[in-house]
């Protein structure tokens, strides 16, 4: 018999039942929760009379709608009224079912997908869902994790298990090293840009080979949570010394013993040697250049070094219609450079890019300089109120502020642009962000999806530039 | 959840591909905190000429006259045909209630995106998967008949044309039989509510740290 995927793996440590049809109930370990997805399903449980099965597996904080300029006043002084009903919904539900919440102005509250890892709240072997797509992000400490629907949310809330399928297995294998200045965020653009936005709909996602066990456990996380934008709910990667390293010591990890136990447990969160994907994917490190979105969709994407794409030269009917239609609404030319795409407004931010790595990442860049003065407004929203004192703690802060950054209060902010930060039409925008659809950041905004290290070089330069001759220069 | 049984109604060309979620419904309509009117604002950037904001009278507003679902000859449309990946992009429920609450009953596609097809069966809207080649030739035909109505037979798994000729869809039992009855997940689940204590008694022995 063929070995397991560490897929395979998880899901059978789940399994509490499986059903002839071949769907399953598999029990959740962990479930996030935020403002945005959760008030129908706390409104469906009381409508049924229903309580949570198990408290202790929810951790809640609001990140969608939270303001991210100065919020002293709490909750009552959010300005706009639908969001603060929102927010006050989501205190009033977790107060009321006794779940554990990072409130808006807790140093713990931030974008759920950061916290989660930050907090150890998310661990090797879990199973983790939030209603939210980018919770794919979890997998990159070996933990079964993916977005649900509000449905989902209650159904988990009420039986802290969820009705699935199992997926298809594909690997991809990212092999040799990676060229100085390429980061993770490269690399899973490039993936997308090879499979397309829909090339791993249907499976889970490993990602493998040398260059993701090269990369630090926070850019792992930066490669599953874009799992999705290539059609994969799951992203995951396997468990190595950088995992516990990062786990350990951490508020909700295991101690002492447990931690022991966890330890061996864990180690054996990886693929058998003979494991079978259903798909396996090969890309080479050194293929992989500085990335730069070009249109509406993530899979619309090419290298800094190279030009807007020619519809005119895809042979797919559908294909060509739709890079007309994205470039009309980017307000972009067939074969323009991508380095002369002129920049509005600039974001370093998002479950994506919001973690301490990204801002060191990205203050590495701007250090010393100033934002061009054709740029409007360059933001740096930390994922976290931990991540933000660490960065201040560590002088970033000052690095951007003196470069002419704005330096703002933890949450999701202008990925999607549900609170007040938002682009205006027509504007372009360098976002570190994880979507670029028509609208995503704000009406008629244009959203062109890069590293942090790219966003910073791009808000000093006023376009488009590659980072690694700016880290030469 | 609503029953889904069969259906006859005026289907509605989509011709784009990867339709994502912010674009059925954008971001600053998911501040409500109810499941319902949601409608009036199903595809709102493609639907209307101005900037959408939550609790105005969209009666009041712009139409785009170029938009599928404002021209004439599909008002009242139930059936939503659309091209690959449909519904790619955010978890938010908000994209079926949206649709269903507009009047949308059944899509039909070659393809979907995982998590909204999974949020539609939750809320009796019927996602149905064609191939590609057949939704082609869908298209022709809605596009040169007006007025061009399918029936969807969910027992028997089938799209009747006008004509009578039927294309049969699979789908999978579990939510086949949801669907027709109209049953709710969460009740059929706490039926096994033993099989999850008995599960969660051996997981507290084997990883305890995860129930610390």
């Amino acid at each position: 018999m063929a070995g397991k995927t560490l897929y395979d793996k998880l899901w059978d440590d789940h399994l509490v039942r499986a059903n002839e049809d071949g769907s399953a109930l598999l029990y959740i370990d962990r479930h996030l929760l935020h403002e945005v997805t959760s008030p129908q399903a706390f409104e469906g449980l009381r409508i049924a009379g229903r309580k949570p099965w198990r408290i202790d597996a929810n951790l809640a904080t609001p990140d969608h709608n939270v303001p991210t300029t100065e919020r002293s006043g709490g909750v009552d002084r959010i300005v706009d009224p639908v969001s603060r009903i929102q927010v006050k919904t989501l205190d009033d539900n977790c107060d009321t079912f006794g779940i554990t919440e990072f409130k808006m102005n807790d140093i713990r509250q931030g974008i759920v997908h950061v916290v989660g890892p930050e907090q150890g709240a998310t661990l090797p072997g879990m199973t983790v869902v939030c209603g939210d797509s980018h919770t794919a992000t979890h997998g990159a400490f070996a933990a079964l994790a993916h977005g649900i629907g509000t449905s989902e949310v209650e159904h988990v809330l009420a039986t802290q298990c969820l009705i699935t399928k199992k997926m298809k297995n594909m690997l991809v294998r990212v092999d040799g090293q990676l060229g100085l200045g390429v980061t993770a965020k490269d690399v899973i653009l490039h993936i997308i840009g090879v499979i397309g936005t829909a090339g791993g709909t249907g499976y889970a996602i490993e990602f493998g080979g040398e260059a993701i066990r090269s990369i630090s456990i926070e850019g792992r996380m930066t490669i599953c949570n874009m799992a999705i934008e290539a059609g994969a709910r799951v992203g995951l990667v396997a468990v190595d010394e950088k995992t516990l390293e990062y786990v350990k010591d951490r508020p909700f990890s295991p101690k002492a013993q447990d931690w022991e136990s966890a330890v061996t447990a864990w180690k054996a969160l990886v693929s058998d040697d003979d494991a079978v994907f259903d798909e396996v994917v090969v890309i080479r490190a050194e293929d992989i250049q500085p990335q730069v979105t070009w249109g509406t969709s993530p899979e619309m994407v090419t290298s800094v070094v190279d030009c807007v794409p020619d519809p005119a030269e895809m042979d797919d009917p559908v294909k060509r219609e739709g890079a007309e239609r994205a470039l009309h609404y980017m307000g972009l030319k067939p074969k323009q450079k991508i380095t002369d795409i002129q920049l509005d407004r600039v974001f370093i931010g998002s479950c994506t890019n919001s973690r301490i790595e990204d801002l060191r990442e990205a203050a590495a860049v701007v250090k010393g300089k100033k934002v061009a003065s054709t740029i409007k407004q360059a933001l740096v929203v930390p994922g976290s109120g931990l991540v933000k004192a660490q960065a201040e703690q560590e002088g970033l802060d000052k690095v951007f502020l003196d470069a002419g950054m704005e330096w703002r209060e933890p949450g999701c902010s202008m990925c999607l642009a549900m609170n007040p930060d938002k682009l205006g039409v027509g504007e372009h925008c360098a976002s570190t962000s994880n979507r670029n659809f028509e609208g995503r950041q704000g009406f008629g905004g244009r959203t062109h999806l890069v590293s942090p290290a790219m966003a910073a070089a791009a808000a000093i330069a006023g376009h488009f530039v590659d980072v690694r001759q700016v880290n030469n220069a | 959840m609503k029953q889904f049984t069969a259906h006859q109604g005026i289907v509605a060309p989509l011709d784009r591909a990867n339709v994502d979620t912010d674009m059925i419904i954008p971001k600053q309509f998911l501040k409500s905190i109810k499941r319902s009117g949601f409608g009036p604002n199903l595809f709102d950037e493609l639907r209307y000429l101005d900037e959408g904001q939550p609790d105005q009278d969209c009666s009041q507003r712009p139409l785009n006259p170029e938009f599928v679902l404002n021209k004439p000859r599909y008002q009242g449309c139930s059936i939503l045909l659309a091209r690959k990946n449909f519904g790619c992009g955010s978890s938010r429920e908000h994209a079926p209630w949206a649709l269903e609450d507009f009047g949308i009953r059944a899509i039909i596609a070659p393809s979907y995106a995982d998590i909204f097809f999974n949020n539609s069966f939750k809320n009796g809207l019927l996602p149905i998967i064609l191939d590609e080649k057949d939704v082609d030739q869908l298209f022709v035909e809605v596009e040169a008949n007006e007025g061009y109505q399918l029936t969807i037979d969910l027992e028997n798994q089938q799209v009747v044309k006008p004509d009578g000729s039927a294309l049969g869809f699979e789908i999978d039992g579990f939510r086949k039989h949801c669907l027709l009855k109209g049953l709710d997940d969460i009740g059929l689940t706490l039926e096994h509510a033993d099989a999850i204590r008995e599960y969660e008694q051996k997981r507290k022995e084997t990883a305890p740290w995860l129930f610390s």
